[in-house]
């Protein structure tokens, strides 16, 4: 990973935003048989969770 | 080597101490408070957080953690300890810690310190970290959950209860502040507006136009909010302009309370997650800064260490320092509302338990520190001027120069035209009777600012300061109202099941009207006061604040007594007997304390004989009647509430402890970490 896009990440982490790369990464490695979002379907859903009263489920 | 540290900081906060407490008279470095307020943290740090993680809650390494076993990618995401550090301290410090202490500096500077000090290290500190663990060992439960569950269903639904109305409270008297910094100043309006179309730029940006690209929208949005501030002198300095955005105290109240409900019913990507970025943005920013400016100028304070004003004669806020000190500085030394946010999205990111105590612990000290350096700031400003700005006009004496003999007649001096100058020097049209904290505080870090960058840009400083509390306020002021949306639609869904369905629009359209009502009651009250509002808003903000943590404190204290460890629940035992003692003295002398400056009964009898006489108008008189009754009801059952839910918990408690009760702790069961250490 580039350091620009380290100081990224840590960016967005910091600020509670989200990281389209890291949850490709982690759906990749964990569960290998969920759909990747496209960064839309991804932002729309952090953006629901984070400030929706839901609590989120994996997947 | 540790141990060498250890010392280091130990001789330096003594020395510090040492400084303030010998140093009487003269003015002193601001450097020795923050050389005091520092090595007590890192004694504090290293000692009393290591004793609370290893004896008293036993964190365990061994144990997995939420992020780890429910790591979904998007909540529970394992981070790394210094990240969630940064992200943690942006939720936790809001404007709390900033204007509390500059309120509380008409007292001196030395009462804040000592217990933003003191108070943190052994009480906020201790119920963050305390929260965060029991929250990181319950899957990220909230705290209205964990009371429910820990101490029981009334317990539950009272904490609830009492959560939805500091909230209410806490709204109306930060909006309140941001009212008492805009009124009648073009500039800081035509900033604060623009930051509106600023942030739905970002919102249509991040969510249309480049999907999830939110850095480089929130890079362009603060570029924006520079362009904003150097246009707003412009707008200042513009016959035509200047007129449209000099509003009133109302009209912008009421242009708050519009604001509040509307960015409540539309979507969250449009207008609130954009200003959460970008207010997250200013704040780590700003603070560095000031951080910055204050360690490279190391001004001297000029207000006294003590003032007369103890004695509860003081005209920023009535009552004594005792208990009046450890009520208007909450947020700093220990602030319920962290309850909430350490029990939110923070436990849901810990990689490993041993993290909570930098992140919790930790964490709060920064935020004291944050406090500290407000006060700094407010004691680097001269006394008469402090109090030029702070006390309200009608106690002034309503003039320029009625202000120059009051503040005189107070034992301070203030030169004639000091205030005007100071007033041209910052681009405002007037300086005098500025309540609330935000002006002064702007004020002073403009000089710090100066002090450190350079003096030409004075006026450009204060409306940065100004436009950065103004900005993080309404932040809180849009999140606070949807968080109280939903807790009211939660509470009404006990009563009517639909009211309960958070996506249900009619019914997340009046749970948002009722918020915003709420609030807005109490903000357009304080607007109308003669006083400024702050009086009497402050007080109740800082005892309902005071409350959630002793909620915060019952609830730790239970997770401790029924691990087994009752011998050592005096850690949290300790700070919720003071916060009981502060709280309920405050809220007693607020109700029924004779003097008409400090109680609310009494205030609303010497406007019953003003009306009486005929000095005032009978409508307006019985307004404010009706205020201050309310007021004093609603700290009432602060009140209540409190000595409700306290009961409730030690009645829980020798349950537990006389073997009456099993000591059940509702953790989640251990799973060993499958992450190499």
């Amino acid at each position: 990973m580039t350091a620009l896009r380290r100081l990224a990440r840590l960016i967005r982490r910091i600020a509670g935003m989200p990281d389209y790369d890291a949850h490709v990464e982690h759906l990749r490695e964990a569960h290998p048989e969920c759909p990747i979002p496209s960064r839309r379907e991804y932002y729309d859903a952090f953006v629901a969770a984070r400030y929706g009263n839901t609590t989120s489920r994996c997947c | 080597m540790p141990s060498i540290i250890l010392l280091l900081s130990a001789l330096a906060g003594a020395a510090g101490w040492g400084m303030l407490a010998l140093n009487r008279g003269e003015t002193i470095s601001a450097a020795w408070l923050i050389l005091a307020a520092v090595g007590t943290y890192l004694v504090a740090y290293r000692v009393y957080s290591r004793f609370l993680a290893t004896r008293v809650l036993g964190l365990d390494d061994r144990r997995a953690t939420p992020a780890e076993r429910l790591a979904n990618g998007r909540d529970f995401v394992p981070t790394s300890r210094w990240v969630l550090f940064g992200h943690h301290f942006a939720a936790i410090a809001g404007a709390g810690p900033l204007v509390g202490p500059v309120l509380a500096a008409q007292f001196g500077y030395l009462p804040g310190t000592i217990w933003i000090v003191f108070g943190v290290v052994l009480g906020g500190a201790v119920q963050d970290f305390v929260i965060l663990f029991g929250s990181m060992r319950r899957d990220g439960k909230s705290l209205g959950q964990m009371a429910k569950e820990e101490i029981g269903p009334v317990t539950g639904i009272l904490a609830m209860t009492a959560v939805l109305a500091i909230m209410i409270i806490l709204l109306a008297v930060l909006a309140l502040v941001v009212v008492n910094a805009l009124k009648d100043s073009a500039w800081g309006v035509f900033t604060i507006l623009c930051t509106i179309p600023i942030a739905l730029l970002m919102g249509f940006w991040m969510k249309v136009w480049r999907p999830g690209r939110t850095i480089e929208a929130s890079l362009g949005g603060v570029v924006l909010l520079f362009a904003a501030l150097v246009g707003g002198r412009y707008v200042a300095e513009s016959a035509a302009l200047a007129p449209l955005f000099t509003l009133s105290g109302t009209t912008i109240a009421y242009g708050i309370i519009a604001y509040g409900f509307l960015a409540s019913v539309i979507p969250v990507w449009m207008l609130l997650c954009p200003r959460d970025y970008l207010s997250t943005f200013m704040k780590i920013g700003t603070i560095a800064l000031l951080a910055i400016g204050i360690l490279f100028v190391l001004p001297p304070l000029k207000l006294p260490a003590l003032t007369p004003f103890i004695d509860g004669s003081g005209p920023v806020f009535a009552g004594k320092l005792f208990p009046f000190a450890f009520i208007t500085i909450a947020c700093g030394a220990i602030s319920g509302f962290h309850a909430l946010v350490a029990s939110g999205t923070t436990p849901k990111m810990l990689t490993q338990e041993s993290d909570a105590r930098l992140i919790g612990y930790g964490g709060m000290l920064m935020e004291s520190f944050v406090a500290v350096m407000a006060l700094c700031a407010a004691a680097v400003l001269d006394p008469g001027v402090y109090f030029a700005i702070n006390a309200p006009l009608a106690t002034l004496g309503g003039s320029a120069d009625a202000a120059v003999e009051t503040i005189r007649g107070w034992g301070f001096t203030l030169q004639p035209g000091q205030m005007e100058a100071l007033a041209a020097s910052v681009g405002e049209a007037t300086l005098l009777g500025r309540t609330g904290g935000a002006p002064s505080l702007a004020v002073g870090m403009a000089q710090i600012f100066s002090g450190a960058f350079g003096a030409a840009l004075m006026a450009f400083w204060y409306h940065f300061a100004i436009m950065f509390e103004a900005l993080f306020i309404l932040t809180t002021v849009d999140t606070g109202t949807r968080v109280g949306r939903f807790m009211l639609q939660e509470l009404a869904g006990y009563v009517w099941k639909p009211m309960g369905r958070t996506s249900w629009y009619p019914s997340t359209v009046i749970a948002s009207a009722l918020v915003v009502a709420g609030w807005g009651y109490f903000l357009v009250q304080g607007v109308l006061d003669p006083l400024g509002g702050i009086n009497s808003l402050w007080p109740l903000f800082g005892i309902s604040n005071q409350l959630l943590a002793a909620v915060a404190l019952c609830v730790g204290t239970t997770f401790i007594i029924k691990a087994g460890k009752a011998r050592y629940a005096w850690t949290t035992l300790a700070p919720l007997a003071w916060l009981l003692l502060v709280t309920l003295t405050a809220g007693w002398q607020k109700i029924f304390a004779a003097d008409p400056r400090l109680g609310f009964l009494a205030h609303a009898s010497s406007i019953a004989e003003q009306v009486s006489a005929g000095t005032m108008d009978a409508a307006r008189g019985g307004r404010l009647m009706f205020n201050d009754r309310l007021d004093a009801v609603v700290a009432g059952i602060f009140m209540v509430v409190t000595v409700l839910l306290v009961g409730a918990s030690v009645r829980e408690w020798l349950q537990v402890l006389r073997g009456r009760k099993p000591a059940v702790v509702r953790e989640t069961p251990f799973v060993e970490t499958a992450l190499a250490r």
